[in-house]
């Protein structure tokens, strides 16, 4: 098992270390408190070919394995969690696109991309069907030689911001998993529009909003595989980006614990360093290993991908373990900080609003523990 | 047009540095390096030569196989090519310039750009020096430079201590860079995967029948002294007093 990191995989991530110290984060507390879209950040992660790394390279994107967008995403998380959701749901809305387009769709919907600054969107929830996805009420209809696409879609990532849109809908409610379908919607298209925008607790640079499908018409070619592989797109989908949310999970815990050490080693009380106290060494240590662990897990969970290997049971692990692991981090580095921690002065009170989302979006941590014990447990 | 660049492997200027147990070096157990941030800007200089003037950007390292990592990173900055002349012994400034003078003659540029120093020895000599060997103009400390339309001359203007200085210098010619040169590219991810494929050559410093082992030796290292707190005083008078007996500055 070579765990050594590839001259290209050093180089990414270096790059994408300096881009999240000197670019993101002395921006992020600015666009956390006004929600304003980090245009500058996002323009700048296009020209470094990161906001297409999940496009395969023939389409003219980045083309990273899945083992290199994670190392991409950690360095990202550590700067800034929002933006880097922005970036990360971006690959997500386009994957289904990637999975379950023929080689003609992708250079329809995937190349326009790579050409200039753009986001992309993946709706699945909505407002009565979030762990359930199959409880989805937006309906798809054929309608001559085109598709028509009714329904809202609530939570979704760069809901008002994206240039492409993958959006999954019923033909037929009661076949279930067999009546879904996945089909690319571009911005423009008549019908399609974002509703209002979530106000989040954290995560606030990344534009979360409702998407409204109102009579909205596309023509055939516009349904990823056939009527009723909608299902399958989406749980592919999700299994193939679920490690990017550990990755991201592991840099913000990672960016908690660097500023926490920093801290426990400037602040002193009772004529020390508070780094000389246990009850904050103890915090400390569980920090540093359960990052190393959940890092190794998101590794394996994206090496999995690259190999060809399914990979659902690693990906559930890497997502739930490392986003409990940062919810921890964060909150304890909260402690550390003690006062002043507390408030907006200092960086950890967002990293800690931050993490909780990480516990819940891209499936929540009980859908991950259901999916894994169902798994474990096979033949029960 | 070809444009020359050095690129020196140095440890990363935010690290914490200390001195190791015989004092003549630095501990690099776990150090982290980085490209001379001067050279960094010199690349990026090349860099908008190419852009501008479609001008092929060759970079030179001197050192061990390890800076491959540095030239790694101007490549996938965008340069063409890199040289690598490999030394296991160090090189000080003279070391430099005269192995410079050799892959100067080998790859015939019309500018050579180096950073003005390197920010591990701050030594501020290999630039002038390789100048003053191949008998070229040389431009140190450039903020600013302009090419002739016709590219046989460059407009240079020099940061001085008493302000600045605008040189106008023929080509081929040394140019050394300062910090307000520019502000040097990240690697993008395109650049990064195709830096691979680029042309690498290594070049064992012995063969290229100049002396490369260095004459300077480090004799010792000293942490700086540790900052002492400050003092409050009572009156101005002893303010006065402490500036010019203790602090010596009036």
């Amino acid at each position: 098992m070579d765990f050594t990191l590839t001259e290209e995989q050093k180089a990414l991530q270096d790059t994408a270390r300096k881009f999240a110290r000197e670019v993101m984060a002395p921006v992020a507390r600015k666009h956390d408190e006004t929600g304003e879209q980090p245009v500058e950040v996002l323009e700048k992660a296009f020209e470094l070919g990161f906001l297409t790394e999940g496009i395969p390279a023939e389409y003219g994107g980045s083309g990273l394995s899945r083992l290199d967008s994670i190392i991409l995403t950690e360095e990202l998380g550590a700067g800034c969690a929002g933006m880097t959701t922005s970036m990360m749901a971006t690959t997500l809305g386009l994957t289904p696109v990637v999975i379950g387009g023929s080689d003609e769709q992708k250079k329809r919907f995937l190349t326009p991309l790579t050409e200039k600054r753009s986001l992309a969107a993946f709706c699945l929830t909505e407002p009565e069907a979030g762990s359930d996805p199959l409880g989805s009420t937006t309906t798809v209809k054929k309608v001559g030689n085109d598709y028509v696409i009714n329904g809202i879609k609530r939570f979704i990532s760069n809901g008002a911001v994206s240039e492409l849109y993958t959006v999954f809908a019923t033909v037929d409610k009661s076949k279930g998993a067999k009546g879904f379908c996945a089909l690319a919607v571009p911005k423009g298209t008549p019908g399609l529009s974002a509703g209002k925008e979530e106000d989040k607790l954290g995560h606030r640079a990344s534009n979360t909003t409702e998407v409204i499908f109102e009579d909205c018409k596309v023509s055939a070619d516009h349904m990823l595989g056939k009527e009723g592989d909608g299902f399958k797109i989406a749980m592919a989908t999700l299994d193939r980006t679920r490690p990017a949310v550990a990755a991201l999970a592991v840099g913000l815990a990672r960016a908690a614990m660097e500023a926490a050490i920093e801290y426990s080693k400037l602040r002193k009380q009772f004529g020390m360093p508070i780094g000389m106290f246990q009850a904050i060494q103890f915090m400390i240590a569980d920090m540093g290993m359960q990052i190393e662990a959940a890092r190794l897990l998101t590794c394996l969970s994206a090496w999995l991908i690259d190999q060809g290997l399914k990979n659902s049971l690693q990906s559930s692990y890497a997502k739930c373990f490392a986003s409990d692991v940062a919810m921890k981090a964060t909150t304890d580095a909260v402690q550390i900080f003690g006062g002043y921690g507390y408030t907006k002065e200092y960086p950890v009170e967002k990293y800690m609003r931050d993490a909780k989302l990480l516990q819940i979006y891209e499936g929540t941590n009980e859908i991950q523990r259901v999916v894994i014990a169902r798994e474990l447990l096979k033949g029960i | 047009m070809k444009v020359l660049v050095t690129v020196k492997r140095v440890p990363d200027p935010e690290a914490k540095l200390k001195v190791d147990p015989e004092g003549k070096g630095i501990v690099t157990q776990g150090l982290k390096f980085v490209v001379n941030p001067f050279d960094e800007i010199a690349i990026e200089e090349g860099l908008k030569m190419k852009e501008k003037h479609k001008a092929e950007v060759v970079l030179v390292s001197i050192g061990k196989k390890d800076s491959t990592e540095q030239l790694r990173t101007g490549l996938a900055m965008g340069a063409d090519r890199a040289i690598l002349v490999l030394t296991d012994d160090g090189a000080d400034s003279e070391v430099v310039a005269r192995i410079l003078t050799k892959v100067y003659e080998m790859e015939k540029p019309d500018i050579v750009l180096m950073g003005k120093q390197a920010v591990d020895d701050d030594m501020n000599q290999a630039g002038q020096l390789l100048a003053e060997y191949l008998g070229i103009p040389q431009a140190t400390f450039a903020s600013k430079v302009e090419l002739s339309a016709d590219l046989k001359s460059a407009k240079v203007t020099r940061e001085i201590d008493g302000g600045m200085e605008t040189l106008e210098i023929q080509l081929p010619a040394v140019i050394t860079a300062d910090l307000r040169l520019n502000t040097p590219r990240y690697a993008s991810l395109p650049g990064i995967m195709k830096a691979k494929t680029k042309p690498f050559k290594e070049i064992p410093a012995a063969e290229l029948g100049v002396q490369v082992k260095p004459k300077v030796k480090i004799l010792k290292l000293e942490e700086p002294p540790k900052r002492k707190g400050g003092i409050k005083v009572e009156t101005v008078q002893e303010l006065v007093l402490k500036l010019k007996n203790e602090a010596k500055v009036l």
